[in-house]
């Protein structure tokens, strides 16, 4: 399975036309101790880069955008109760969203691994 | 400490009321009451004034401690202040709604019409009302008066954006929200103030209004704030001044004479009432002649016999922004202390408030990081990003500073500087309690480098060292659970 | 030269620290300012003594007519203060501190504000409430824009028994949003049941109710919450805290958002201000909650202590997205609040409330004996009811001022064909003979 990277520090995880969405560690390393993650509702349409839901810790929020357009079919509820699974396991056990992707395409506007790594040197 | 609740024994009374002298009333109907009775605290008179005493204690304050909150302006607050407002207690505020009630009530009515007007002059505008309950109160009055004002000229749907620095406070973007207006940001230049070629690209015929601190959130004045507003007329947006700094300019500039058209005033800040632990404050909004038609409701007018009036019917008005006329209590206090003071001592306030911020920078300058190297106005900012090299953060200098007898400065605000520091000490704090807090702060820098782990420790002083802010915001636990 | 003994320096001192800065004199920290941008005229007029102010003060507050004997409230109240309220909340740790960002020396505050959300909490039988807002009118509109916000409607539906201040407020807090209001006139005193029911659907976010209403009746809401939560919208309550010693809580009628003014709790009436508006809501709204709130939580040694939380709910951290642009509230008033309460107590409230009606109810029976005087409404009522007067409630009102009586509120000039209509209040500080006094001399009034 092959995982892509936005600017914005968002993750997608593709398998078909299904893509798994939540925030990179570095991401959750910036934002501290999470307290609370705001999921987007299940049927919620979604464009590349728009906003999927939303994040909180002591001192920050911040937006989560989907890194793909698409249509939410399943929601990550366990996070609503344990939001602390975003430090603990930010690129796998804290998915927050799949999505069924609508146009593939827009993977080239995203980064693999390798390019996210290098691009988050720059910062 | 143990909560008022914990102390509570039943059937125990604070206070004893007074005794009925009409017949009790027949009983009312089982479904409109109450199951049981409310679970307030149960205490006598001498244990509830043991524990409020106590817990006063656990504060730091203006009148116990140096209080360098950056943009917040902790003056002293003068106790006839106090005296005076206590004297307007008895007075009802609907008694000037009566019909012929202004007339019972000229002197309440008459002080507010005097202090719109000594606000108005101290800011450049034509009038002012007094009905804003807050500084954030008072902008999101002021940008709803501008909306009303570009309805008016039938560009309401056109008018979509307000345009803020990102160094404003919080408060702008999220009073612009609440009156319908999408936020337009606009970055800080090097040279400390909001880039003036970015604006200029931001700007257009959608822009309803253009929201400023001046001098701004780093304690700087722009100067180009002349240029800034000729820009935003040319689109037909209104110049917002968010007063919140108001303290360092009195007599030397204002507002009006600079091409703004709407301004607020943090009373409490600027006129000395004190801070209350979080309010109240109070946040007159001053306006332009252009918008005087749409102030909210009721008006307080002069007819030509010099008697004061409310106006309540004006078509123009955006409502009410309040149940009353404001917050009175605390317009008393800063009434007082504005003729108190007078012409000359509110001049010597901007001055001494100018020249202790100053003093304050040259003498840590050393020390901290000072990202905008320039003449401040009444408040510096810092960073603690020297001090960082050394796992360091803003944060347990702020802890240091507890354990001396500081209250801290402003941390990590403004954001666009990391680590800030942020000091404004006001013009009431003497050369030697500055001298005594520099110390302090050189001693915290120089911590910073020899023994980090005393300030990540830090407060010991204190009945309770650092709290987990985690935990409190994954539990909620909001209230005493019965 | 020092015409503030506030600014504390001396000219020596004020050398000093030029030099230390390195400017010949405290002008030149001005010169950022450009020279044509100065002020030409400053025309405050000269200071005086704190003797002087004070005399002053008292002067104008001498222009007021005194010892008016008040039997109008319209949202504040003329209740008694007990003594500690002014004693303990004039102690100047609580009032020239801050907004409690650093927790370690703001306990006191913080630990205040816990138990006065507490009072809120068991005042309302809602399960959260806040550290304050500025008060009952913009409570009112900021129950409105959270309902807004948990519902993702647009659309509030307005019971006109609601206090007409506090509708204004309302209306103007969403004047420029993409917000319907619908207003339900009143029928008799009363919400009219049948209107709310037509506009009642699924687009609707919340109704807005107020309990006792603005002429002074109680309603059983429990039926129209279950109504309202069947369209998932929210019911909103304004409530006058001082009736919950013995009223249905709001959480026992199924209320959603409690509102309120709290000046009735130990804040004097001022000229309207400063009090404080409270706000609790059941659980699950509490992250759209607007304003500050303080959380119980144990530092490193596990000591029990209090912070702000869920502040990234807050317009320092969310700006434009912030669940409201509050910042500063009215947290002095609520400590006040919280003193009352604690002071007056558990069966203290209750028999404070039990008198209010007692007068009240006595008062009402000697005012409408009068001839040609009588009731608006058949409901019951707490300490606030409406007559219906054989003249326009105005000229009597205005008459009776001059006596020194604040008579009541005339309903004309708020509710169109109600100009005979007075909504008269009655306190526990009315003693009888100023009852019986109002009563034979609005009698008087209506003979001429």
């Amino acid at each position: 399975m092959s995982m892509y990277f936005t600017k914005e520090h968002e993750w997608v995880k593709v398998a078909g036309t299904t893509g798994t969405v939540g925030i990179s560690d570095h991401a959750a390393h910036e934002l501290g101790d999470i307290t609370f993650v705001e999921l987007p509702k299940i049927g919620a349409v979604v464009k590349q880069f728009g906003e999927l839901g939303s994040i909180e810790s002591v001192k920050a929020a911040s937006d989560i955008f989907s890194p793909l357009s698409g249509t939410v079919i399943k929601v990550n509820d366990a996070l609503e109760i344990a939001p602390e699974v975003v430090n603990e396991s930010a690129e796998d056990a804290a998915w927050m969203a799949q999505i069924e992707i609508t146009d593939e395409a827009e993977l080239k506007n995203l980064m693999t691994q390798e390019q996210y790594n290098d691009y988050l040197k720059t910062l | 400490m143990q909560l008022i609740y914990e102390q509570s024994t039943p059937g125990r009374r604070g206070v004893k009321l007074p005794k009925t002298d009409v017949p009790a009333a027949s009983a009312l109907p089982e479904s409109l009451l109450r199951k049981e009775r409310a679970g307030l605290a149960e205490v006598s008179e001498l244990d509830l004034v043991r524990h409020f005493t106590n817990l006063s204690r656990r504060n730091f304050s203006v009148d116990t401690n140096f209080y360098p909150l950056g943009s917040c302006t902790m003056k002293y607050n003068a106790k006839v202040l106090e005296n005076a407002a206590a004297l307007f207690a008895p007075f009802h505020p609907m008694t000037a709604l009566l019909p012929g009630g202004e007339e019972f009530c000229q002197g309440t009515l008459g002080m507010l019409y005097d202090l719109g007007q000594l606000l108005a002059d101290i800011t450049g505008m034509d009038e002012v009302t007094t009905q804003p309950l807050a500084g954030a109160h008072g902008e999101m009055t002021g940008i709803m008066l501008v909306a009303a004002y570009h309805a008016a000229k039938g560009n309401k749907a056109k008018k979509k954006y307000v345009v803020v620095p990102d160094s404003s406070h919080g408060t702008n973007p999220a009073s612009a929200a609440i009156a319908g207006y999408e936020i337009i940001t606009v970055p800080t230049a090097p040279y400390g103030d909001m880039d003036l070629e970015l604006f200029k690209k931001a700007m257009s015929d959608e822009v309803a209004a253009v929201m400023m601190t001046c001098p701004n959130t780093l304690g700087l004045f722009n100067p180009h704030i002349k240029e800034i507003s000729d820009i935003a007329h040319s689109f037909d947006a209104l110049m917002y001044y968010d007063g919140a700094n108001l303290n360092a300019i009195m007599g030397k500039v204002k507002p009006g004479d600079i091409g703004f058209d709407v301004i607020h005033v943090n009373l409490h800040k600027t006129f000395g009432t004190p801070h209350g632990g979080g309010g109240p404050g109070s946040g007159p909004v001053g306006v332009k002649k252009a918008l005087i038609p749409f102030l909210p409701q009721p008006r307080i007018v002069m007819d030509s016999a010099g008697k004061l009036l409310l106006e309540t019917a004006n078509p123009g008005t955006i409502g009410r922004t309040a149940n009353f006329f404001g917050n009175f209590g605390v317009m008393a206090k800063a009434y007082a202390y504005i003729i108190m003071l007078g012409r000359e001592g509110l001049i010597q306030v901007s001055e001494q408030a100018v020249l202790n911020a100053n003093y304050i920078k040259e003498k840590l300058k050393g020390h901290y990081d000072l990202p905008y190297d320039m003449t401040c106005m009444h408040e510096v900012v810092f960073s603690a990003s020297k001090q960082l090299e050394h796992g360091v953060h803003a944060i347990d200098i702020a802890k240091f500073l507890i354990d001396r007898g500081y209250h801290p400065p402003t941390v990590y605000f403004p954001m666009i500087v990391k680590e800030a520091i942020m000091i404004e000490p006001t013009e009431t704090e003497s050369k030697a309690t500055m001298d005594a807090f520099i110390e302090v702060m050189i001693e915290a820098a120089q911590t910073a480098e020899s023994n980090p782990q005393a300030l990540h420790d830090a407060p010991l002083t204190m009945p309770i060292s650092r709290l987990d802010e985690t935990k409190a915001a994954r539990e909620q636990n909001v209230c005493c659970a019965w | 030269m020092n015409d503030s003994h506030y600014c504390p320096h001396t000219p020596e001192e004020i050398q000093e620290m030029l030099s230390a800065i390195g400017v010949a004199s405290v002008e030149e920290l001005f010169a950022p300012i450009p020279a044509e941008l100065r002020a030409t005229t400053f025309n405050i007029p000269p200071g005086m003594s704190e003797f002087e102010t004070f005399s002053r003060m008292q002067e104008i507050a001498g222009e007021n007519s005194q010892g008016m004997t008040h039997f109008i409230g319209g949202g504040f109240y003329d209740h008694i203060i007990p003594s500690v309220v002014d004693h303990l909340a004039n102690r100047s740790e609580f009032y020239t501190a801050y907004t409690p960002y650093q927790p370690e020396c703001s306990q006191g505050t913080l630990q205040a504000l816990f138990e006065y959300q507490t009072a809120i909490c068991r005042l309302t039988g809602l399960d959260v409430s806040n550290a304050s807002l500025y008060d009952g009118g913009t409570a009112c509109a900021e129950a409105a824009m959270m309902a807004l916000r948990v519902t993702g409607r647009n659309k509030i539906v307005l019971d006109c028994c609601v206090s007409p201040f506090s509708r204004q407020v309302l209306k103007t807090y969403l004047f420029n949003l993409d917000v319907e209001i619908i207003e339900i006139a009143p029928l008799n005193g009363l919400l009219d049941r049948s209107a709310l029911a037509a506009v009642l659907d699924d687009s609707v976010a919340a109704v807005l109710i107020q309990n006792p209403n603005f002429f002074g009746s109680i309603e059983d809401f429990s039926a129209l919450a279950e109504q309202v939560h069947g369209v998932g919208a929210l019911l909103i309550g304004s409530v006058y805290p001082i009736s919950l010693g013995i009223l249905k809580s709001p959480g026992e009628i199924g209320i959603d958002i409690a509102v309120g003014d709290g000046q009735s709790l130990g804040n004097p009436l001022s000229f309207g201000g400063p009090s404080f508006g409270f706000i609790a809501a059941k659980k699950t709204f509490i992250r759209n909650m607007p304003g500050r709130i303080v959380g119980e939580t144990v530092d490193r040694n596990g000591t029990r202590g209090y912070v702000l939380t869920l502040q990234a709910r807050e317009q320092h951290i969310k700006r434009h997205k912030a669940t409201s642009n509050i910042c500063s509230n009215q947290g002095l008033c609520a400590l006040r609040g919280l003193i009352f309460l604690s002071s007056v107590g558990k069966e203290g409230l209750a028999d404070l409330a039990g008198l209010n009606r007692d007068k009240a109810e006595y008062a009402k029976a000697a005012l409408s004996e009068i001839s040609g005087v009588t009731l608006l409404q058949a409901a019951v009522t707490f300490n606030e009811f409406t007559l219906v007067l054989p003249k326009n409630a105005a000229a009597v009102v205005a008459g009776l001022l001059e006596l020194g009586i604040a008579a009541g509120v005339p309903l004309g000039q708020y509710y169109a064909g109600l100009e005979n209509c007075l909504v008269v209040t009655v306190t526990e500080k009315r003693t009888k003979k100023e009852i019986d006094l109002f009563a034979k001399e609005l009698e008087v009034a209506l003979c001429n």
